[in-house]
């Protein structure tokens, strides 16, 4: 048979008249008939694995181009995109970052993760070179003395910080977020938030999207180190932390 | 008649750009990066569109030349590894809940990621966006002709990959796309 016609029947291609031709030549060829079967099984098959796409959350559009980054950051960080550009953003609606999976304290430490580890330029606030100056403005914000670790023996080097924004309406306090960089330029960020309870918490662990967060209360702060990496890594430089700040 | 078409209109057609490019890119991350360049891009060459034809096939052959373009200047190299054409977790349940379906569509998916670019785009714009074959030429800006021997070669390959033997060889080595 030729092969055009075989293709053009596959893909609905051609005429009432020949799509009748073609399949009693079908018939009559069970080696086409095969191949024809299998090509229609391809586009089935194509359909399956790219078609889930068509439906996922994103943040593209024109003029969206800020947006990417949340999404690439993280599924995390892309479903509640839209919601958080448009309602958190424009109408103070803190509740939307909000949601029943994650505890508060890894939801904002991926999100901080997302938005501020793939900036290339200002990463940070405050830089290293000044990091009294950074912990001294960091403490007096959160009310309380805060440490950077060091993480040296991890590889990773204090790059600097900020200051971020609650993302809570009932807890308004503002929190800091360290990041640290390897000589690899993998970045690992620390958030540190002022806990209204004085307790202590064992490690707790979350994973999104290649996004893997630590997190621990000790006394009267709360700790959540994300990076993207694997969990037994990440938990090794967590251990340093925790040791870092409690000699 | 000003600009020809609004950004809302070429919005429309994220879904199913997104889909071409995740065809193309084989990540999440590659789909959205190339379908954000390809609305930027359309935009700013938006009155080059003609009113009268066809937004959707226009919009491809905009992704299809960023995407070339992109290859051609060694963007990221990406490779063909078992990482490509991914899904989560959750889509993959939804995809596919049968054990056997999951299976079915890991084959797929290391067959697909082992063509060539050019095999890849046949086979998305005619097999899975159903565009005729004109309109796949005038996307791919190639003759009608190349479009058939293309889907010809590409499907022939697809199904040399998924049989039998053809799964059984290919060994999960990285490749390079040129």
């Amino acid at each position: 048979m030729n092969e055009d016609r075989l293709h053009a029947y596959i893909d609905g291609q051609i005429s009432e008249a020949e799509r009748l031709e073609i399949e009693a030549e079908l018939s009559r060829d069970p080696e086409a008939a095969a191949r024809v079967n299998d090509y229609q099984r391809q586009n089935e098959a194509l359909h399956s694995l790219l078609d889930p796409i068509l439906d996922q959350p994103h943040a593209l559009g024109i003029g969206a181009r800020r947006r990417i980054r949340w999404q690439r950051w993280g599924g995390l960080a892309a479903a509640i995109a839209v919601g958080f550009i448009g309602g958190y953003l424009a109408r103070g609606d803190l509740d939307l970052l909000d949601g029943p999976e994650l505890d508060p304290i890894a939801r904002q430490a991926m999100l901080a993760h997302a938005a501020y580890v793939p900036e290339v330029r200002h990463p940070v606030e405050v830089g290293a070179s000044e990091e009294q100056h950074l912990l001294a403005w960091l403490s007096k914000r959160l009310s309380t003395p805060l440490r950077a670790p060091s993480l040296v023996d991890a590889g990773y080097r204090l790059l600097g910080g900020r200051l971020l924004p609650p993302t809570n309406a009932s807890d308004p306090a503002p929190m800091a977020l360290l990041m640290y960089e390897n000589t690899g330029g993998h970045r690992l960020s620390l958030l540190i938030k002022r806990e209204s309870t004085n307790s202590e918490t064992a490690f707790r662990y979350a994973v999104d999207r290649g996004t893997c967060v630590f997190y621990w209360i000790d006394g009267p702060l709360g700790y959540a180190l994300a990076g993207d990496m694997d969990r037994e890594e990440l938990q090794r430089v967590a251990r340093l932390v925790y040791k870092q700040l409690n000699p | 008649m000003g600009l020809g078409f609004s950004a809302a209109d070429a919005e429309r057609w994220i879904p199913r750009l997104r889909r071409y490019a995740f065809a193309l890119t084989g990540t999440r991350e590659g789909a959205d990066d190339l379908t954000q360049d390809t609305l930027e891009r359309a935009w700013r060459k938006r009155a080059l569109w003609r009113p009268d034809s066809d937004l959707r096939a226009w919009l491809f052959t905009v992704m299809h030349n960023v995407f070339v373009n992109g290859v051609r200047a060694a963007r990221p190299v990406e490779s063909l590894d078992d990482e490509r054409f991914g899904v989560d977790s959750g889509q993959a349940q939804t995809a596919a809940n049968a054990a056997e379906s999951q299976l079915a569509l890991a084959e797929i998916r290391t067959a697909f990621g082992r063509l060539s670019n050019e095999h890849r785009e046949v086979l998305s714009l005619v097999g899975v966006e159903q565009m005729s074959y004109a309109e796949a030429a005038a996307v791919l800006e190639v003759p009608i002709g190349t479009v058939m021997s293309r889907l010809a070669r590409a499907r022939e390959q697809l199904r040399r990959l998924l049989s039998p033997e053809g799964s059984a060889a290919a060994t999960p080595a990285l490749r390079r796309v040129k």
